[in-house]
């Protein structure tokens, strides 16, 4: 199950242009995602990690492709054959829309608040034209009963403003999970949840993996989420895939400096665990026309002259799969 | 037992809304010792962001406190009036609040916005000892004095709520109230900001209460912690005894339901439900409907909040889950 390839992204770039003036046209360039290689296997759960701005989010929006990348392609291997998700348009990008569905961050702003939650769950079956309306109302009650709204009956009508944003989130995710596509992006979903409910949409998050097949692209900002919801984890850093492993090894493992600096500054809850600190200079920038060196170089603290005159380092495997995008490791 | 620099009595305060009076704060009481940082912890609405208002006195129209008593080195600052009160806040008690964009104004330079805040609260001062007051307290907080004559806008995030903590510290505090003041900041320089915190108040001896929904960030910065959870406060204690034994359940279930990227990966145990409404609170124990160990008594009669152990406070019928 592991082997099969589900998304094959090659060399993803997007850029935004800096808006300088009315009349002006722009040289400068926003390097939100460069040249991003990742493969997601059938099945798995890829968490995309690393601090605001670093293009996770941008990544996550190419990939459903509510947005187009400036460069790059993004295979997706279909039920029905492999399509390129930068080039769709018409039906084929209608079809694929009922493969891959998104889960937004703010389950207050996701919704429509006009719409009661049958209409939001049941909207994308409309959409895409799957069964009559018992049907249609069947499968949602069903899936709102699956992401724990039970009874179903009593949800059904009512608006989500009625609703907490646990509750709010699982009707988010039913919505998502309602077309069942075989990849979900996951942006950052817990991360206005309190932490008494987080839990229970996590463990829901996986359970629906396990049940019905869902493969997850998990974005966060938060290492110890990712350690729960991911087999592997993705580090980003202005743009660029720093380092990528298996998330035991990266957490236990970390090789790339900016990964390192990450997860010593993760606070810990336990007041009797003393944590390594790693000084990195400076703070977080903007990729604004980029110098071709290490976007890392600026706060490295093992950087060196080779980093400074080479462009920004490759990601190689540095054994067991776990990759790594730096010169002096 | 330690010199007390604040003591909250039986404090309960509302607000008025249209549905009827929500009490965000019932019956609180606890201490702050001199020089000595306590963490209160709870979830979104469970009234922790309201006790740091009441205690400033800072609260709007429709919030009222009913009972209780806020001794500041044993004056009580219930009664006092709008105008006693301005020469406690700042001189006194100071507070940085989550939004440091907000607690800044756009059109003065960093530099004026505190000189402001120590012209009404140190007159005493002259301007050159004001001015290089601002450099110590730039220094005290990590940023570069040449940054001082800059508008909010040109500093980031991290800057931004450096300059705010400067501005709170400038009038020399006994206490400072921090409300989630790195919550919306990256790791990297959350972390830098927490040490940096903590570092000064330990230099300068200050009482702080450190108010945030993270208890990894609780566990990094508090001598001892408060749990909140509806309005009560459930649980206070050292910090070590309330993450290595709490015997509240809200607490035991806070504890194991975070997840942390150090130790072994244990299972994250999930709390059944959601938070209560405060407009209509369960009776009782407003954590019944939540709890394990819930029995008839839990769902009469709210539990007092008395001494477990030696300086361990717990409100529970039930604690550690024991009959």
């Amino acid at each position: 199950m592991r082997d099969e390839i589900l998304v094959d992204i090659q060399h993803l770039s997007k850029l935004y242009p800096v808006e300088t003036g009315f009349f002006t046209r722009t040289n400068l360039f926003v390097h939100a995602v460069s040249d991003l290689n990742l493969q997601i296997y059938r099945g798995e759960s890829v968490g995309l990690v690393g601090e605001s701005g670093c293009g996770k989010t941008t990544t996550g929006k190419l990939l459903v492709r509510l947005i187009d990348p400036t460069e790059g392609k993004i295979a997706f291997h279909a039920e029905d054959g492999v399509v390129d998700v930068a080039t769709l348009r018409g039906k084929a990008l209608k079809r694929f829309r009922r493969n891959v569905q998104m889960i937004f961050q703010d389950p207050y702003e996701s919704l429509n608040p006009r719409m009661t939650i049958y209409d939001t769950v049941a909207e994308p079956l409309d959409v895409q034209g799957i069964g009559t309306l018992p049907e249609r109302e069947e499968r949602v009650a069903e899936l709102l009963e699956t992401v724990g709204l039970t009874p179903a009956s009593s949800f059904m009508f009512r608006y989500p403003h009625e609703l907490s944003g646990g509750q709010r989130q699982r009707v988010a995710i039913a919505r998502a999970l309602v077309v069942e596509p075989t990849f979900v992006v996951a942006d950052e979903p817990t991360s206005m949840l309190d932490v008494s409910v987080r839990t229970g949409v996590m463990q829901l998050m996986q359970e629906l993996a396990d049940k019905l097949g869902v493969t997850y692209l998990y974005i966060t900002h938060d290492l110890a989420v990712a350690r729960y919801m991911c087999q592997r984890i993705a580090v980003m850093y202005l743009g660029k895939m720093v380092e990528l492993a298996e998330t035991e090894e990266l957490l236990h493992h970390p090789q790339h400096p900016y990964t390192r600096a990450l997860l010593s500054a993760v606070p810990v809850p336990d007041p009797t665990y003393k944590r390594k600190p790693m000084e990195i200079k400076g703070g977080i920038s903007k990729p604004i026309n980029p110098p071709p060196r290490c976007r890392f170089y600026e706060r490295c603290p093992i950087a060196d002259d080779f980093c400074r005159d080479n462009d920004h380092p490759p990601l190689e495997d540095k054994g067991g799969n776990h990759f790594v995008a730096c010169y002096k490791v | 037992m330690r010199d007390k620099v604040l003591e909250v009595k039986n404090l309960t305060m509302h607000y008025t809304t249209r549905k009827g009076p929500v009490y965000a704060v019932d019956d609180v009481s606890f201490y702050v010792g001199r020089g000595e940082s306590v963490g209160l912890v709870g979830e979104s609405g469970c009234g922790k962001t309201s006790i740091a208002i009441s205690l400033l006195k800072l609260l709007p129209d429709n919030a009222e406190i009913l009972s209780g008593q806020i001794l500041l080195d044993g004056v009580d600052l219930v009664p006092l009036s709008e105008d006693e009160m301005r020469r406690f806040r700042w001189r006194r008690i100071s507070m940085v609040f989550q939004a440091a964009m907000n607690a800044l104004n756009p059109v003065y330079t960093v530099e004026e916005q505190i000189i402001e805040a120590m012209q009404q609260h140190m007159p005493h001062l002259s301007d050159e000892e004001m001015h290089a007051r601002v450099d110590q307290l730039f220094e005290l907080v990590g940023l570069d004095p040449a940054f001082k004559n800059q508008y909010p806008h040109q500093y980031s995030g991290g800057m931004r709520q450096r300059a705010v903590i400067a501005m709170a510290l400038s009038c020399e505090p006994d206490l400072i109230i921090a409300d989630e003041p790195t919550t919306a900041l990256d790791v990297i320089v959350q972390d830098q900001l927490l040490k940096r915190i903590r570092e000064i108040q330990e230099q300068l001896n200050m009482a702080m209460i450190y108010i945030s929904h993270d208890i990894a960030v609780i566990a990094e910065v508090s001598d001892r912690v408060g749990v909140m959870y509806a309005g009560h406060l459930v649980e206070m204690a050292s910090t070590e005894a309330i993450f290595h034994h709490p015997v509240h359940p809200y607490t035991m279930g806070l504890m194991s339901a975070f997840p942390s990227i150090v130790g072994p990966k244990r299972e994250l145990t999930t709390l059944p439900g959601e938070p209560p409404d405060l407009l209509n609170p369960p009776p009782g124990c407003r954590f019944h409907p939540r709890c394990h160990y819930a029995t008839s008594i839990c769902r009469e009669k709210t539990p007092e909040f008395v001494e477990y152990e030696e300086d361990h406070y717990v409100a529970c019928w039930h604690p550690g889950g024991e009959g």
